[in-house]
């Protein structure tokens, strides 16, 4: 580690707590904003987040090394935590925690993108067979059905038997594709409530199609459930990927991600324990994180919390 | 004469309930004519079938449970509405035929401000810009005597009252200054003082706009006062029509009678006033023969039998039900000696 991580290691912390102190500003203005942050571990949850995403976009401030940076592989094999590697280095001599700075990238762009695909899919079609309802929904929620009792997990590894070395953007694609199926029965439960609001019928008496009326009134009414199933979802889909890359099917090396680094240390578990233990506390910190995020999220959206 | 704008003929809209206990013919064979510029009443109980019959003409009856029966006509400038492909219908809803529904509590999205709504319809059927939306969502709140349009049109409805609410849906309604508005218990929500301002809100617009009201409610008061003819319905059909002085002088059904004698009256002092008795029965039995008989006090054998056309004041079949005609769905008509006289 140089000053100058250092010094952006202390930048980071410091940018994130003060992200977050704002953030809690801003929402104290609003009830549900409070209610957020009623929660003890919600504010915790966004400070672990706010250091996590500013040290992903500064990583190359953070990092005092490239992520295949190979500093001396014969002399610096799995050094254990020291000043100049502050979490260690691996079997390749690479420094732990430039590489994890890195994965956080990778990380948090899986997790959010996959989950983006999911909620897009999930929304949109549990839309579709909540508004339209009859053989449109049966159709719809039979094919979710199916989809829920395959383990994603085997379609995954048979998609990778299928195609030799997928790229990134295709395992996000996948592991999105595969995880919207709760998403879908949530959404499609919320519109068929919302369907039969009043305002509703009022616009379609204002001659709004049907487009219109679910995207500008019936999905905009039901953001509530779809938004916690969203930051609870990211948690999921990191998990997903780091399993995947586990694996050895998700992420390809030597791009880090916390997922494969685990795999990559796996072997020397009982020399080396830093290798495995430092990418799986970043996984279990940022999905906790998320997870607690998520629950105050869901209370802040239920005003009959305010009661209690 | 001149053309009715909107012609209704033989509607039936039913319903299939779920749990086996058969067809509810909500409505059940109504005509109607409506003339441009005036004012139509349609009155009756809860559950008479007011409501459907207005959902109809726009075709948002909930499909399923509900369906609008083939032979039924809806026709609105010689073009039947039950026919038309869904974009040509939607060019018709909120631009030519408009509609106020009765609960302005939850008729406005919570989640849009009241101008977006507003200024909805007219980015929907003339695809203004946003800015020119705003612009004429701010001067429909002035017509609709908002105060402070240019503020207000940026609040969210939960932050206005039910008059004011009743007022922003009345603006949605008329943005595209439709030919037909159809209001279905407009002030029904609202207490007196907020009643009244709101009928003559309307009745000013359509002075100001020259469309044609629908105006259903089950409030007679509200009829005698704003309404040009009136369509009284019971049991899923019209019962009685007729211009609203004639149906006042001489009230030719049973039921309207019925309604008249359950309003109470300022100038004739009365201890009691007199219920019609029984309830309106379930949709999914109607009575044979007349609908009406079993609360009727002037029933006699032929009216559980047969059922009688819309019969108007010369005796002869009524038909259609438009124009200056006064008819009734009632055997009386033919034989006004059968009538009873109370003690």
């Amino acid at each position: 580690m140089t000053v100058r991580t250092w010094i952006a290691l202390l930048g980071a912390l410091v940018l994130a707590a003060w992200a977050a102190r704002a953030l809690r500003h801003r929402a104290a203005r609003s009830a549900a904003g409070r209610r957020f942050f009623r929660h003890p571990t919600a504010a915790w949850g966004i400070r672990v987040l706010a250091f996590f995403i500013v040290v992903a976009i500064a990583a190359p401030l953070v990092a005092p090394f490239g992520w295949v940076d190979q500093p001396d592989i014969v002399r610096l094999q799995n050094q254990p935590p020291s000043w100049t590697f502050l979490l260690g280095t691996d079997v390749y001599s690479r420094d732990l925690w430039s590489r994890i700075v890195f994965g956080t990238r990778i990380s948090l762009i899986v997790g959010a993108l996959g989950m983006l695909v999911a909620i897009t899919l999930g929304t949109v079609v549990g839309a579709v067979a909540g508004y339209y309802r009859r053989w449109v929904d049966t159709v719809l929620m039979r094919g979710v059905d199916v989809g829920l009792a395959l383990p994603r997990i085997f379609v995954l590894l048979m998609a990778v038997a299928l195609w030799d070395g997928l790229p990134l953007g295709l395992i996000v694609l996948l592991i999105g594709a595969t995880s919207w199926f709760g998403t879908s029965r949530l959404v499609r439960a919320e519109v068929l409530s919302v369907r039969e609001r009043d305002f509703v019928s009022a616009a379609r008496a204002l001659g709004a199609g049907p487009a219109r009326v679910i995207f500008r009134h019936v999905l905009p009414n039901a953001a509530a459930p779809i938004i916690v199933s969203a930051a609870l979802g990211i948690g999921n889909v990191l998990l997903l990927e780091a399993a995947l890359s586990f694996l050895g099917i998700g992420v390809p090396p030597p791009v880090p991600s916390w997922g494969n680094m685990i795999a990559d240390g796996a072997p020397y578990l009982a020399t080396a324990p830093w290798t495995t233990l430092f990418p799986g506390l970043a996984i279990a910190l940022v999905v906790m994180a998320l997870n607690a995020v998520g629950d105050a999220l869901r209370d802040a959206f239920d005003p009959r919390e305010e009661a209690t | 004469m001149t053309e009715p704008l909107l012609r209704v003929r033989d509607l039936k809209t039913y319903f299939v309930t779920e749990h086996g206990s058969g067809t509810a013919r909500a409505v059940d064979g109504v005509s109607f004519d409506l003339y441009p510029g005036e004012t139509l009443g349609i009155v009756g109980e809860s559950g008479c079938g007011k409501t459907v019959t207005s959902l109809s003409i726009l075709r948002l009856v909930p499909e399923p449970p509900g369906h609008i029966r083939p032979g039924s006509l809806i026709e609105f400038e010689g073009r039947n509405l039950l026919t038309l492909a869904p974009p040509d219908l939607r060019a018709i809803r909120g631009n030519q035929i408009a509609m106020i529904f009765q609960e302005p509590m939850t008729s406005l999205n919570p989640v849009f401000t009241v101008g977006d709504q507003i200024a909805e319809a007219a980015i929907i059927h003339q695809r203004l810009s946003r800015k020119a939306a705003r612009a004429r969502a701010i001067e429909m709140l002035q017509l609709v005597g908002i105060p402070d349009p240019a503020e207000r049109v940026d609040h969210y409805p939960h932050q206005l009252s039910g008059g004011m609410r009743q007022r922003v849906m009345i603006a949605m309604a008329l943005v595209c200054h439709p030919k037909v508005l159809i209001a279905d218990e407009p002030t029904t929500a609202l207490d007196v003082t907020i009643q009244a301002q709101i009928l003559e809100l309307l009745d000013r617009l359509q002075v100001e706009l020259g469309m044609a009201v629908v105006l259903i409610t089950h409030d007679l008061g509200i009829v005698a006062g704003h309404a040009d003819r009136v369509v009284v319905m019971y049991a899923g059909q019209v019962v009685e029509t007729a211009p609203t002085t004639a149906l006042f002088d001489r009230p030719l059904h049973p039921y309207t009678e019925g309604l008249m004698a359950a309003v109470p009256r300022i100038d004739t002092p009365r201890s009691r006033l007199q219920a019609i008795p029984g309830q309106v029965p379930a949709a999914t039995a109607w009575p044979s023969g007349c609908r009406f008989h079993p609360r009727c006090p002037h029933a006699w054998a032929k009216c559980a039998v047969d059922e009688p056309p819309l019969l108007d004041e010369g005796g002869g079949e009524g038909g259609g039900g438009g124009g200056e005609t006064h008819a009734a769905r009632c055997w009386l008509v033919q034989e006004p000696a059968r009538r009873r006289h109370e003690p």
